[in-house]
């Protein structure tokens, strides 16, 4: 679960990690109140989740009044990387000296949080790490320890940080991997962290994302969670509980398991057609799951063609085909024909319920692949 | 002979009074599996599927000599259950649960480094030795008794290469669903390395998936020590960038690592030929025997 740039900065603000002045704001006159209260000049930025915000103008300066409605009106509604902005962080545009970045993360190779720290802040910190990785210092941190001071202190001297801000962004990083290790994140990010002229050191910016699988102990976060979704597709796949990803082809996947899901995908690919969707049933799928899962793949226009691909362990084949039976003997017409490969737990027991006049059946997943890459390639013409 | 398992294995479920843990018990013991004991807090002296249940792992093991364990407990206890595990001295523990928080497994890791167990998963469908034993949940009857080993981070994916291989008479001697987490118990190069120690395996199917280093890592691994042939299989190759497809660790990252290109590259660089399909993966054990 990724928070909001305003979430991530109260969370950081509480913890004492200088932010700021910054207020969320809606409207243009919202923005114009804000940036009164703060006093000019203030920065206006885009509160959406995607990367690169600034690139794609989605943050933007402004000196009064006037450059601020023109800010609010151009950034308020528009369209970034897919998701509209509805609303604005209105913030103290630092004027600073430098820009550092410092972050926590999980380093899944190791198995071990690496605390980073480095003095290219302000730019795209991943191709920092490709093209330079020198530029980073890095600390492997021993989870069962947390952070120890002298590996903050190491990190923000092998990084070459002024000595006269060493010791602030040193008690920063420190914050955040607390922030980390509390708070069950599996990044916490500054980038950049502004040294201002005065000689201090504030966070204009704020990432701070929170294992899933860890919000059944994190209360108050999971309370700030904000759904955001590309389209009505992925809303509805959320809304079922699916791990779904839409894709550009037109032949829709559904299948239980991740791996499975992936190789159909690839071998539809590979037979010549395009995946329109990675739809996963995971395991154990009663009937209803997978009449859900048919309803949104039959939801997507793109989708000419459709193949079901289970392979059962926990998933039994008898529950599948009711689903199946189910969900398709409620159309006069079969708005796309679907093509069926049961294998595994009960498969024969499925093989039996699925109802032949609505299913096109295969034996293996070479053939119901193939099948289905004809069908949509028969839908197109 | 096998790895990790055979008929010998003395079973022990942590979390047997649950719903899964019942029902996969019986079938583990349908399958033949020596399942010795329960294990769940407060549960002690009641009897599931046969089996007597103790309250902890230790009296398990002290009163049924268990030494290896099945863990079916629920995300927000299962670290802690692993922990019990590794403080048993068990031979190897076994995590079904999916959906551990992923700092959990990191202090788990952490553990792992100070201890002689093994531990597969989480988030897997354990493994199986033909005929033998299987711990975990794995449909048995797809599996044959032979000679190819087979390692996994996907378990349906297991289940359909397994199906492949069967079906043309190439039987197992372990087949290893190591799981699809960011950090796990067992990774690749601990399970080929036991493969190549293994006198009954005589090929190895590898199937990797997109995210993470680990089959790059595998790669050097079958470079360098590796006698054995290894044929490999990665899934992903239509996975875009960013996106999180099913499993927690399969995700290519932005700045392109995680690729399947570049594991398929990192295999292929090993000597180790990549299946465009299951099916071709089949057909690779075949000339590699």
């Amino acid at each position: 679960m990724k928070l909001h740039e305003y979430q991530a900065k109260s969370v950081f603000a509480d913890a004492g990690i200088p932010t700021p002045d910054s207020q969320l704001a809606e409207s243009t006159d919202e923005v114009l109140s804000a940036a009164g209260s703060i006093g000019y000049p203030v920065a206006i930025k885009a509160q959406v989740q995607v990367g690169g915000r600034g690139k794609a103008g989605g943050i933007k300066l402004a000196d009064d009044d006037e450059e601020a409605r023109e800010a609010a009106d151009a950034i308020l509604g528009m369209d970034l990387k897919g998701y509209t902005v509805d609303r604005v962080l209105v913030e103290e545009a630092v004027d600073f000296t430098d820009e550092l970045y410092v972050g926590v993360t999980m380093d899944r190779g190791e198995g071990k949080p690496v605390a980073m720290v480095s003095e290219k802040g302000g730019v795209d910190i991943e191709s920092v790490a490709e093209e330079d990785p020198d530029a980073i210092a890095r600390e492997h941190v021993d989870p069962a320890f947390g952070l120890q001071p002298y590996q903050a202190r190491r990190a923000v001297y092998d990084a070459g940080i002024d000595r006269e801000v060493a010791s602030d962004v040193s008690s920063v990083l420190t914050t955040l991997f607390s922030l980390w290790d509390d708070r069950d994140a599996s990044d916490t990010e500054i980038n950049p962290l502004m040294v201002t002229s005065g000689g201090e050191v504030v966070a204009a910016d704020a990432v701070m994302n929170i294992d899933e699988d860890a919000l059944f102990r994190q209360p108050e976060l999971a309370e700030m969670e904000e759904e955001s979704y590309e389209d009505d597709l992925e809303r509805k796949a959320g809304e079922y509980g699916f791990d779904y990803v839409r894709l550009s082809g037109n032949v829709g996947i559904i299948g239980n398991g991740a791996g499975l899901v992936m190789t159909t995908l690839d071998l539809v690919d590979y037979y010549g057609g395009e995946p329109a969707n990675f739809l996963d049933v995971g395991g154990g799928a009663k009937a209803e799951r997978i009449a859900n899962a048919l309803d949104m793949v039959f939801s997507d226009e793109n989708v000419d063609s459709v193949v079901f691909n289970i392979f059962g362990g926990i998933t039994r084949g008898d529950e599948v085909a009711k689903g199946i039976n189910d969900a398709l003997g409620q159309f006069e017409e079969i708005p796309k024909p679907v093509v069926v490969r049961l294998a595994g737990t009960n498969a024969e027991e499925g093989m039996e319920i699925l109802n032949a006049d609505l299913v096109q059946v295969e034996q293996t997943l070479e053939e119901a692949v193939q099948r289905a890459v004809e069908n949509a390639q028969e839908g197109d013409a | 002979m096998s790895i990790l398992v055979d008929e010998d294995t003395r079973v022990v479920v942590q979390g047997i009074t649950g719903g899964e843990g019942k029902f996969h018990t019986e079938q583990m013991m349908e399958y033949g599996t020596n399942v010795v004991a329960g294990a769940v807090p407060g549960r002690g002296g009641q009897e599931v599927a046969g089996v007597p249940v103790y309250d902890t792992v230790s009296q398990a093991v002290r009163e049924e000599d268990a030494d290896a364990s099945v863990i079916f407990v629920p995300p927000a206890f299962a670290a802690d259950a692993i922990f019990e595990s590794l403080d048993s001295e068990l031979d190897l523990a076994v995590a079904i649960t999916e959906g551990i928080p992923t700092q959990d497994m990191s202090k788990v890791h952490k553990r792992l480094s100070e201890v002689d167990t093994h531990l597969v998963g989480p988030n897997c469908p354990g493994l199986i030795t033909p005929g033998e034993a299987k711990l975990g949940i794995l449909p048995g009857n797809i599996f044959s008794s032979g000679n190819v080993g087979l390692v996994s981070r996907s378990g349906t994916l297991t289940y359909q290469v397994v199906d492949n291989l069967t079906n043309r008479g190439l039987g197992q001697s372990t087949a290893v669903g190591i799981g699809g987490d960011p950090i796990i118990g067992t990774s690749f190069v601990d399970a080929l390395s036991l493969f190549e120690e293994d006198p009954a395996t005589d090929a190895v199917v590898m199937c990797g998936e997109i995210g993470g280093e680990d089959e790059e890592q595998a790669a050097r691994f079958i470079a360098e020590n590796m006698d054995t042939p290894v044929a490999g299989f990665i899934a992903g190759r239509t996975a875009p960038p960013g996106k999180r497809m099913g499993h927690a660790g399969a995700i290519v990252s932005g700045s392109g690592t995680g690729t399947a290109e570049s594991k398929i590259d990192a295999l292929n660089d090993a000597g180790v030929p990549v299946g465009d399909t299951p099916e071709e993966v089949a057909d690779t054990v075949e000339e590699l025997l």
